[in-house]
């Protein structure tokens, strides 16, 4: 049986064009919901599932997916409900499923615990947004006696030095944080971002994939172009999700509407 | 980095790839800017010629008679801007400029580092915005007033729960996407090193001067030195310089409503894990979740604490207590009528521990209390708990 790592990679090698990795936060508005709604991003085209898993302080998200983090957390979300919810989509999905979170809370359930329960739920790949290069050990550690492929993230500031040295720890995927700032939509896709995905891409054959700011058909054009491997789209699905809200049938249709427009871009 | 990045297992560095550029480049700054001739030079006009440096050790006859030993107080509420926070306003601000850093952002609880901030911010020129959380903007409207009257931008935030912690949180956010001409100015020893470091040098002024002021009046070393703890900056400055001596250091956290109840005792009450950078205590759910903290006291309302305290309290070299809303408030009127002097809030957990403390004391024992700030900004709001207390001043 392929661990959680392999599966992305199968993934990855399975596809020629830039796959799509569908960002929504876990448990947002509530469960059942949030369910339907990564069923129907897999049903739509995304290639890959991002889950959020909402922390109180995500400083590197957002107001559009802090909003939504804390729709989650009030709905009764937490990493418990997020492993029930991952094997749940796997009961009929094979879609990869990569988690995003942050330090505490897999330092609060245990390192070694949180890879071992999320291999257990069919997690695939877990990124951290708050831990870097120099912090990382114990979490990529973990992630591989569990399979699970440690996503690292490598920014428009990263250094050539730690570009390798970021590379040689990843796999998976590396996520290209395509924009200085904090998650959002935002138009058009920045020179300095081009560049750092030529950088990363010479440096490794893990896939690079860039997210950040990226929300219509013309930026996965032109991520394609560039030979990204895949695109990460995030805030502007939680945004569907929100304008919606109090319509769970609204969400799931305008959520697979755009996953099927931005496929076809 | 190229410096250790913990105080024992406590510190580190957990933030966004995209700010570990900005914090090499300031690690570089400490280690090569702040010890240079020509920084500290500067650094020491300003704090002499515009701060007020040396700030007094006053001897509190009244309260020594009423508590049994010798008292003293390390007055930085006598320092500009009335609170200690100008140390690392300045200190910091002049670095960033040094590293050619235009524009300053700043998070406030009280308002205290703010104004520091926006002291610094109009002395060396350069721009200031200030993340405050809309609760604290409400109940501390004079220090909003004080900073835009000295040209810093006040930006309420409304997320999460409106307080310090929220207030990081955007500043943290803002300084992601404008590292290349912006210095987040943190004001306390917390955040992702080098920040605790940078913080704990430039307040550990307080220490050494009381280190001196003591051996010259008394001749001899403190029995013990009381400061309060929110993130920490006033306490780790004063504590700093005595960490070897034989000295009974002890910390005192916001016990608000009670250690069972609502409070800001991040040592006292919480367990270890990581908040905004560093890997300390904090105040967090059974998920990690970050818990909501509260004291009467904006400075010192926050689910965290300075790494190195964290590494302090395992070993045992500082004592961490904490003291609740309603025994604040009591040394609050307690110190303006013994002594004449108006506390902050914050100062005032100190105060009202060295209540405590004093009559336990023998009446040569040496008790040093750190003034962490003035108390006029908390003016309205005592006034306030007083009447919902139904306490006629």
């Amino acid at each position: 049986m392929k661990t959680g790592k392999e599966q992305i990679e199968t993934v990855f090698i399975a596809n020629k064009n830039p796959l799509l990795v569908a960002f929504t936060v876990a448990g947002d508005p509530d469960y059942e919901t949030s369910l339907n709604i990564i069923r129907e991003m897999a049903a739509s085209g995304a290639d890959i599932i991002e889950l959020g898993l909402p922390f109180s302080d995500p400083v590197a998200d957002g107001p559009v997916i802090q909003c939504a983090d804390i729709r989650a957390m009030d709905a009764g979300m937490n990493t418990d409900r997020l492993f029930d919810l991952v094997r749940d989509f796997r009961a009929d999905n094979e879609t990869p499923v990569v988690i995003l979170t942050y330090a505490n809370l897999l330092i609060r359930r245990g390192i070694s615990r949180f890879y071992a329960d999320a291999a257990a739920a069919g997690v695939n790949g877990v990124v951290i947004a708050d831990v870097p290069f120099e912090e990382s050990d114990p979490f990529t550690r973990a992630a591989k006696e569990s399979g699970i492929a440690p996503i690292m993230m490598v920014s428009p500031t990263t250094t050539e030095e730690r570009i390798t040295e970021i590379v040689s720890k990843a796999a998976g995927f590396i996520y290209l944080v395509a924009v200085m700032g904090v998650t959002g939509a935002r138009t058009g896709v920045e020179h300095s971002a081009i560049d750092l995905l030529k950088r990363v891409k010479a440096k490794t054959s893990v896939p690079v994939a860039p997210g950040f700011g990226i929300s219509t058909p013309e930026q996965v054009q032109e991520w394609a172009k560039q030979g990204a491997d895949a695109v990460i789209v995030g805030s502007a699905i939680v945004r569907r999700i929100e304008e919606h809200i109090g319509d769970p049938h609204a969400i799931i249709t305008a959520v697979g509407e755009y996953i099927r427009n931005l496929k076809q871009a | 980095m190229k410096l250790q990045t913990r105080f024992g297992e406590y510190g580190g560095c957990y933030v966004p790839e995209t700010l570990i550029a900005a914090l090499e480049e300031l690690e570089n700054a400490y280690l090569n800017i702040l010890p240079s001739e020509k920084f500290q030079n500067e650094l020491k006009q300003y704090l002499t010629e515009f701060a007020g440096r040396e700030t007094p050790l006053t001897y509190c006859k009244n309260m020594s008679a009423d508590l049994g030993c010798r008292v003293y107080l390390k007055r930085e509420d006598l320092l500009h801007s009335g609170a200690h926070k100008l140390n690392n306003g300045i200190g910091q601000a002049l670095l960033a400029k040094f590293m050619g850093k235009k524009r300053l952002i700043a998070e406030t609880g009280a308002g205290q580092h703010g104004v520091a901030t926006a002291i610094a911010g109009a002395a060396l020129g350069m721009s200031v915005e200030v993340y405050m959380g809309e609760v604290d903007v409400a109940r501390q409207a004079l220090n909003v007033a004080r900073m835009e009257m000295m040209g810093a931008k006040v930006i309420p935030v409304k997320s999460g729960t409106k307080t310090l912690k929220d207030a990081i949180n955007e500043a943290f956010r803002d300084w992601v996407a404008t590292v290349g001409d912006t210095h987040y100015l943190i004001g306390t020893v917390v955040g992702p090193h080098p920040f605790p470091l940078v913080v704990r040098d430039l307040q550990s002024v307080i220490g050494t001067e009381t280190r001196k002021q003591i051996l010259e009046k008394e001749g001899r070393m403190p029995t013990a030195i009381i400061a309060c703890i929110g993130g920490g900056s006033n306490a780790i400055g004063m504590f700093h310089p005595f960490v070897g001596d034989k000295v009974t250091l002890i910390g005192v956290e916001a016990g608000g409503e009670g250690l069972d109840k609502k409070h800001g005792a991040t040592l006292c009450g919480g367990s270890p894990g990581v908040l905004h950078g560093n890997f300390s205590y904090i105040l967090q759910d059974s998920y990690g979740q970050i818990q909501e903290s509260h004291s009467v006291s904006a400075g010192l309302d926050y689910p965290g604490v300075g790494p190195e305290h964290s590494m302090h309290k395992d070993s045992g070299r500082v004592t961490y207590t904490s003291v609740t809303d309603d025994e604040a408030l009591d040394a609050f009127l307690y110190l303006s009528r013994t002594e004449g002097i108006i506390p902050a809030l914050e100062s005032s957990h100190a105060v009202a521990y060295a209540r405590k403390l004093g009559p336990t004391l023998k009446e040569d024992d040496i008790l040093i209390i750190n003034l962490s700030g003035r108390g006029d900004k908390d003016v309205a709001q005592v006034i306030e708990q007083m009447q919902m207390r139904g306490v006629a001043l």
